[in-house]
């Protein structure tokens, strides 16, 4: 990696103001994408500001919301009792993620501002219509992902939390790419105060997406039936070596399935 | 202690080093006033350089030098030899175009060196390698063997006009194309063995050492084979000779082959030292191992077989493309000829066999043996060409296999390919492995497994290899530049310890425990008192190092003729101590007795003496108690057996999961069965690896798109179930082990019985054949294909 100026502020406030103050200095969460993108020279920012000590992680839970603080990584939010009890999709899709060492530093607040395509969280975050916290404002789950890596967020906007409104029903399942194991395919199924929302990881070339078809669908009847005959076009979809965008339309109608009869059993 | 010796599953004695994290690898190595070199590679596959400007790099913080290719050509730096010549059908020797250590005038694949950085860290060499200015004119690349063979294609050397290496051939043509005019019944089938990329754990790593005041270099590297590293840099690209060149390669973590050939970063590092007279280190990052181990198989063929109305094999025919990357690594031309062509007999009395191999050059990594080296590309022709004659023609894919078998009275079994079997018995290990794997029970599984929407298939292989390749007077005749031998040297010291120099070398196989097996056996000493010493040229004799699964069969038996100078000069020493006569001394488990006496000396005693040779025959025996010994072979060993995977697949996604793996190989002489099923389990592993995950893909410009871990996909714990390992042994007639080989058997054997067991599962959809690696998105467009056709039956 390149020589960078390292900061390791004790506030969100300080925080906010180093990227506030340096348009070349970049958050640090969990670093499991950031780190490897610097070890292999693809980014050179003028200084990296870590946010382990803001005091960002935790998970509480309160009537029928869960809140996650933004620096809180995947085995906690895997292992949360009530994460397990009231959102058990969440749960199993932080299980899901990476390895045991990925887990124990990714965090959900890191992985929802980098909005990889194939990242799984904005799945869940989507289709639970949660909202994001930032040092600011509060933003919509609908409004937060904009496309590929790309947010709602300001350069100098940090995540600190993220409230779900738990669902009566959720579930994830996730068609791995063999090779990253990240999802060539994930469906996020939750039906909960909003309604039902599917949610589609991995597949779209904008990144995450609402299935609205099977939404309506299953909003009357929520069964794996219901969606079993919806075909879903290959137009707007990626393909890559490991699979085309006809085979990832396909899998997005199998995982659906697969999702919904899940959560239908929960 | 208990049983130690032949048989023993004794824990490996290097495991402690190696789980414990404290093994000694080349980049754990650091030498006082070291340096590193940043190897700057193409990004193009194909590009004439039309400049290089290195003065911003050389002032660059923290850099002492920076080399381009026409400086080591200025120095004389001679080419990247090549290890095995090949001689065209016409007679006319193959195209040997040169191997530049550093890219002269043209870059031929992405990852081809093209100058070299050295500072006083890594992040200095690389932050300087930023500031080289290289300009190239970009040409045409040619990214497949089936591009390269093109009317009007680009050619990767300006010297080798159609890109063709050589166009070679094996058998006999007329016998074969008569069988096929007269056949009942002909089956063809055209096939692709998928590239591959090997990805030890152990990214290779060299440092350059140079010591001013005597004038010698040390190399330290991530070698299988030190020996044939110094002798080739040595002499053909440093011209250093052999007194002052030490070739180390100490700890090596995995080398599946990748390990054998001398690499472009040896001689930079070495050369480098010299220049910069200081120690110079080099380690490959992981995305810089995908673009510079050499690569393996990448075969294009079409076989085909003529068959008598019984279904008897009468010929066979193949035809094979084969990739050499752009340019010659070590002995890339031995694996598509020598060590696949040969092989593709099989296990079958097939009368006449005719085979034609070209070889072309891409612009691609170059191309050389991969665990197995040949012999799964050849096995993969076979095992599926059996099952698609089986389906074509139906007839029982295992009576169909049984029919054709080489029955086990016909040994030794002369081939129609060159290779003459000495033993084995097919019958034995197919019957072993359809009882271990439960055939029987098969149906009800397949029957089960519907009921929760799998389909589930079993496939077979059936296979025989050639291990410990020799002798060197035959190989040399077929073009090897080398010898095959091996060699021991056997030193028992004055207490009776002993210390093995062996030539052969262990990068993850056992042999210091496999080795001090064969000491336990022979000299009756206890495994804790004998230690192997590999490695180190400076330590030990002149061996060919570990590939081709030889280092039991052909090191092994240079250890055992060793030990029995050992023994014989004990008796001599024996027979003075106990005032007898030669004739009647014996040894056995470690004490020479006079015979029909309770009289007797322990090795230790003998060793003693002969150290401390006061009592000593001194006039007719020197002292000492150290005998080194080379055995060069009098022909292949031949590993084969039979290997029953069953997959199951998901119908809804395609997803191919091996559920059960059974492997019943002969291996010969078993020293540790322990090893023997770990040295199976991994080859099976990267077998399953290449069946369903592993693929190295160039996209049409020569772009190596499946560059990384993220998108090349190695076989993980949960793609590999339990697999289960038998042995039926028939001993190897020629060597004094009776061994065979072990090493390659797994990644040998397994491939076809994982695609068979694939198409098996597939047999409603109408599927004759998948190509490698049978990747999800293949398998489910098969099934969406297959769909109406399964419906309307």
């Amino acid at each position: 990696m390149y020589d960078f100026a390292y900061q390791k502020p004790g506030s969100l406030a300080d925080a906010v103001k180093l990227l506030k103050g340096d348009p070349e200095a970049k958050a640090l969460a969990g670093g499991m994408t950031f780190i490897p993108v610097l070890k292999q020279r693809l980014n050179k920012p003028s200084a990296v500001i870590d946010l382990a000590k803001l005091g960002l992680s935790g998970i509480t839970a309160s009537g029928n919301t869960i809140t996650i603080g933004a620096m809180t990584n995947h085995v906690t939010i895997a292992t949360n009792a009530d994460i397990k009890a009231k959102i058990p999709g969440l749960s199993e899709m932080a299980s899901w993620i990476g390895d045991t060492q990925v887990r124990h530093r990714g965090t959900m607040g890191g992985s929802l501002a980098n909005n990889d395509p194939s990242a799984c969280y904005p799945a869940a975050v989507l289709a639970c219509d949660a909202t994001i916290k930032t040092d600011r404002r509060s933003i919509k789950a609908d409004d937060f992902f904009q496309g590929m890596f790309t947010t709602a967020l300001e350069p100098d906007e940090l995540i600190t939390s993220i409230e779900f409104p738990v669902p009566e029903k959720s579930a994830y399942e996730k068609f791995r790419n063999p090779a990253s194991r990240y999802a060539i395919v994930g469906v996020f199924v939750a039906k909960g105060p909003a309604g039902v929302r599917v949610a589609i990881t991995g597949a779209g070339q904008g990144g995450v997406f609402r299935h609205k078809e099977m939404e309506s669908a299953l909003a009357s009847n929520f069964s794996a039936d219901a969606i079993a005959n919806i075909k879903t076009p290959a137009d707007g979809l990626n393909g890559d070596i490991h699979a085309s965008a006809e085979y990832r339309a396909h899998l997005i109608g199998v995982m659906a399935k697969r999702a919904v009869a899940k959560a239908a059993g929960r | 202690m208990g049983f130690e010796g032949i048989g023993a599953s004794v824990k490996r004695k290097e495991d402690p080093r190696f789980l414990s994290g404290r093994g000694h690898y080349t980049d754990d190595i650091n030498r006082p006033g070291q340096l590193y070199a940043f190897v700057k590679r193409s990004d193009r596959p194909h590009a004439r350089i039309t400049s290089i400007d290195t003065a911003a790099a050389k002032s660059a913080p923290g850099v002492v030098a920076v080399f381009t290719g026409a400086d080591m050509q200025a120095d004389n730096v001679g080419g990247l030899p090549c290890g095995w010549q090949i001689h065209s059908k016409d007679g006319s020797p193959m195209a040997e175009p040169a191997h530049p250590v550093l890219a002269v005038d043209k870059v031929r694949y992405v990852g081809d060196p093209v100058a070299v950085v050295i500072a006083e860290n890594r992040q200095q060499a690389k932050d300087a390698a930023e500031a080289l200015a290289i300009d190239y004119q970009d040409l045409p690349a040619i990214a497949t063997v089936l591009d390269a063979v093109k009317p009007g294609a680009a050619t990767v050397h300006d010297d080798v006009p159609g890109n063709q290496c050589y166009d070679w051939h094996i058998g006999s043509k007329e016998p074969v194309d008569a069988a096929f005019a007269g056949a009942a019944k002909t089956v063809k089938l055209e096939l692709v063995n998928n590239r591959l990329i090997p990805n030890a754990m152990e990214p290779r790593a060299a440092i350059g050492d140079f010591d001013p005041s005597t004038g010698d270099y040390t190399l330290y590297t991530t070698s299988q084979n030190p020996h044939v590293i110094r002798l080739l840099m040595g002499a053909f690209v440093l011209h250093i000779p052999e007194n002052q060149l030490r070739v180390v390669a100490p700890d090596v973590g995995g080398g599946f082959g990748s390990k054998i050939f001398h690499y472009n970063e040896e001689a930079i590092v070495t050369w480098a030292a010299g220049k910069v007279k200081r120690p110079v280190k080099w380690t490959a990052e992981r995305n810089e191992s995908f673009m510079s181990d050499a690569h393996g198989r990448d075969h294009v063929s079409t076989a085909e077989m003529a068959l008598d109305a019984q279904g008897n094999f009468l010929a066979l025919r193949v035809k094979t493309l084969c990739n050499m990357g752009a340019y010659l690594s070590t002995f890339a031309p031995s694996v598509p000829t020598y060590l696949y062509a040969t092989l593709l007999a099989g296990v079958y009395k097939t009368p006449a066999i005719y085979a034609e191999v070209k070889a072309v050059f891409t612009n691609t990594v170059p191309v050389d043996a991969y665990r197995g080296a040949g012999r799964p590309e050849a096995t993969f022709l076979l095992e599926r060409l059996v099952d698609v004659i089986a389906h074509d023609i139906g007839i029982d894919r295992v009576e169909l296999r049984r029919r054709n078998f080489i029955p086990v009275d016909a040994f030794p079994y002369q081939t129609p390919v060159a290779l003459q079997y000495d033993s084995g018995n097919y019958f034995a290990t197919l019957d072993a492995a359809q009882k271990a794997a439960d055939v029987a029970g098969f149906e009800a599984r397949r029957t089960a497994a519907k009921a929760k929407g799998k389909l589930r298939g079993l496939g077979y292989s059936t296979y025989v290899e050639a291990c410990g390749i020799a002798p060197s007077a035959v190989v040399g005749s077929l073009g090897a530049r080398a010898g095959l031998y091996e060699v021991a040297n056997i030193r028992v010291h004055p207490t009776g310890s002993v210390t093995v120099f062996t030539g052969t070398h262990s990068h993850g196989q056992g042999h210091e425990t496999t080795l001090a097996q064969l000491v336990v056996e022979q000299l009756g000493v206890p495994l804790s008192q004998v230690e192997v010493v590999h490695g180190d040229t400076a330590k030990i004799p002149f061996g060919m190092g570990t590939y081709g699964s030889r280092s039991l069969a052909v090191g092994g038996s240079a250890m055992v003729k060793a030990m029995d100078k050992i023994v014989n000069k004990g008796k001599k020493i024996a027979a003075h101590l106990m005032e007898a006569s030669v004739e009647d001394i014996e040894f056995k488990d470690g004490k020479f007795t006079v015979a029909g006496t309770d009289r007797s000396k322990a090795l230790a005693e003998i060793s003693l003496a002969a150290y401390v040779p006061h009592n000593y025959p001194i006039e007719e025996l020197e002292p000492g108690l150290e005998e080194t010994a080379f055995y060069d072979p009098k022909n292949f060993t031949f590993p084969g057996g039979c290997h029953v995977c069953e997959v199951e697949i998901d119908a809804d996604t395609g997803v191919a999961q091996v559920v059960n793996f059974t492997a019943v190989d002969d291996i010969g002489r078993v020293i540790n069965p322990m090893i023997v099923e770990g040295q199976v389990q991994g080859g099976v592993a990267q077998g399953i690896g290449q069946a369903l995950y592993e693929r190295a893909v160039y996209d049409a410009n020569g772009q190596l798109v499946s560059g990384s871990l993220m998108d090349y996909t190695m076989p993980r714990a949960d793609n590999v179930p339990n697999i289960h390992v038998g042995t039926e042994t028939t001993l190897c007639t020629h060597n004094p082990l009776g061994a065979k080989g072990v090493g390659e058997v797994g990644a040998i054997g397994s491939p076809p019985a994982v695609i068979n067991a694939v198409v098996d599962a597939l047999r409603d959809y109408g599927v004759r054949h998948i190509d490698m690696p049978a990747s999800p998105q293949k398998i489910w467009s098969i099934i969406q294909a297959g769909r109406p056709r399964a419906a309307a039956e």
